[in-house]
């Protein structure tokens, strides 16, 4: 009879052995089904010309279906070392999403700041996040500087820098 | 093999072969009800039609949506509401009865708390019903997202980035390795992907699991049975023994159909002429205006606010920074899973016959009630206070209730 029962175990193990390792490609399959898909992810690069820009007025455009802040920084504005300078002008350039949670914060030319909708939080005109709930400064989107044409979306000498000083939010 | 007779009527044949009068007699004519119960024994009856009514009107609706980000809005807005003979119809019935299930249901769980039908044998009855309202509370977001208006977008785009919170470093979770959030979106923000795996959510696996969660939920009512207003133990055995011999009166218990039907169906009457009111009357409640508005990745609603029935919830989150925020909301969304083992006094009572637990009742409804209104009410100077304090005393009446059910005398 103790061999029968061991038998009975051997068989219990292989089934539920194999049972699981079928299970686990099963879930390695569905996880890779809800990846973003590769075009996608190869979404292309965003060009914009920075020379045309007025001072103090917001630029948003479009990068990867969010929306990047584009701000020519005036003569009054505070200086930071996140700023990017092209042609001796300081501009200020970041995913314009809430580091809470992602709405799109408000440009207040008036307050100088932008004001988030959702819960409140604030953030200067470089980015630093001013008031609670967003802890982060927001995200600044890899660049690259090509003359007076910015390219989101490709990591250039002045990114790498910046991430280098662990200023990228 | 079983022995099988010539069948006397239709009904006999069945009953031969499926054992339908034992199946009749387990699940209606004999489960016993007690009576000393009020119209609010009837919410459950009136939520299983509601979700009925939701069911029915999303199989139409279904049948002229497109989970696509180019065509969902119109036809929505357009072939549904427009040019379907009584589109308009259904899509008034499902957008009403999502909100109104809402309310039935924040009154079944305030019933039962204040009635303590949690406890002494009733938890799994509380907890599948807890897992009945996070499943709900899925259902309702994940079909929110299907118009595809603006309150849909941004409605998407806060809450899968609560998830964010999982990720491991938010730079290398939005640019280059996809993270959490988008793996649950497919996409960078909510896009094509994120819309059609939501329908899928929406029109199928919740549903699923929303059907399988509610055979646990009545499946755990047949041994403790239902609870009633004073709080009584009740011997199923003996009263229904009673009732069967003939003392329907001298019985505490009655037969669940048609005795309590009755009740039920006399509530559940009520409750249609308002559901239906609001249907052909006053819909718009449900519809709101800012999703009329198509889906706009560079453009915020000037004020997000989800719908009312998450308000609390989302007024947790505000006083917080980030992480914490994710800690308390997270702390909301399960908090009440736990009050049958928070409620560490063994009493099963209305709440006022309860002490310091009547208090904290009245203190716990009216507390939700202010955190709704500041949800919704813009995030500025003084709401930021009001809001703040609400959440502080949510968070603390949870501490306080294993305390204060401790020093309460037993019965």
């Amino acid at each position: 009879m103790a061999v029968e029962k061991e038998r009975r175990n051997f068989l219990g193990f292989a089934l539920g052995g194999f049972t699981a390792i079928g299970s686990i490609a099963a879930l390695g399959a569905m996880k890779r089904t809800w990846d973003p898909l590769p075009s996608v992810k190869a979404a292309g690069f965003t060009t914009v010309d920075l020379s045309t820009m007025e001072e103090d007025v917001l630029n948003v455009e479009k990068w990867r279906g969010k929306p990047i802040f584009i701000l020519k920084k005036g003569p009054n504005d505070e200086e930071n070392e996140r700023d990017v300078i092209v042609n001796g002008s300081r501009f200020h350039i970041s995913i314009g999403l809430c580091t809470h949670l992602g709405c799109i914060p408000a440009y207040k030319p008036a307050d100088k700041n932008f004001l988030c909708a959702c819960h409140g939080g604030t953030f200067n005109l470089s980015g630093e996040a001013t008031k609670l709930p967003p802890e982060k400064a927001l995200l600044i989107p890899p660049f690259k500087l090509d003359g007076t044409k910015l390219v989101i979306g490709e990591e250039g000498s002045e990114y790498k820098a910046l991430k280098a000083a662990n200023l990228l939010t | 093999m079983a022995n099988f007779k010539k069948a006397t009527s239709i009904g006999d044949w069945f009953d031969q072969r499926l054992g339908t009068k034992k199946i009749e007699k387990i699940m209606a004519s004999e489960y016993w009800i007690p009576k000393n119960i009020n119209f609010l024994w009837a919410m459950g009856m009136v939520l299983a039609i509601t979700f009925k009514l939701l069911l029915i009107s999303g199989i139409f609706l279904m049948m002229y949506y497109k989970p696509d980000v180019d065509l969902a809005f119109d036809s929505v807005n357009y072939t549904i509401m427009a040019e379907v003979g009584y589109g308009w119809l259904w899509r008034h019935i499902h957008a009403v009865a999502a909100s109104v299930i809402f309310l039935i249901v924040y009154i079944h769980m305030f019933t039962a708390i204040y009635y303590g039908s949690y406890k002494q044998g009733r938890e799994m009855i509380w907890i599948s019903g807890m897992l009945l309202f996070v499943t709900f509370s899925a259902e309702a977001f994940s079909g929110y997202m299907l118009p595809w208006g603006q309150m849909s977008y941004w409605a998407g785009m806060v809450i899968t980035n609560i998830f964010e919170g999982f990720s491991p470093e938010i730079a290398g979770g939005m640019l280059n390795a996809p993270g959490l959030v988008e793996w649950l979106r497919g996409d960078f923000v909510p896009g094509d992907a994120f819309l059609t795996r939501f329908y899928m959510l929406h029109v199928l696996l919740l549903p699923l699991a929303i059907l399988g969660l509610i055979g646990l939920h009545f499946g755990a009512l047949r041994i403790p049975h239902v609870n009633n207003q004073d709080g009584e133990d009740i011997d199923f055995e003996v009263e229904s023994k009673k009732y069967l011999a003939g003392d329907t009166k001298g019985s505490k218990v009655m037969r669940f159909q048609f005795d309590f039907l009755s009740k039920d169906i006399f509530v559940l009457g009520v409750f249609l002429t308002f559901f239906f009111y609001l249907v052909f009357y006053h819909f718009t409640f449900a519809l709101d205006p800012v999703n009329l508005d198509p889906a706009n990745g560079l453009k915020t609603p000037a004020h997000i606010y989800p719908e009312w029935y998450f308000l609390w919830s989302y007024e947790v989150l505000r006083p917080f920074a980030k992480d914490p925020g994710l800690v308390a909301f997270m702390f909301a969304q399960v908090a009440f899973f736990l009050i049958p083992f928070l409620d560490r006094s063994p009493n099963v009572a209305p709440a006022n016959k309860r002490g310091l637990f009547a208090i904290w009742f009245w203190v716990m409804l009216v507390d939700m009630i202010v955190l709704t209104i500041m949800g919704k009410l813009p995030p500025e100077g003084i709401f930021n206070v009001i809001g703040g304090v609400a959440v502080w005393t949510f968070l603390g009446l949870f501490i306080a209730l294993p305390i204060i059910t401790m020093l309460e005398k037993k019965k």
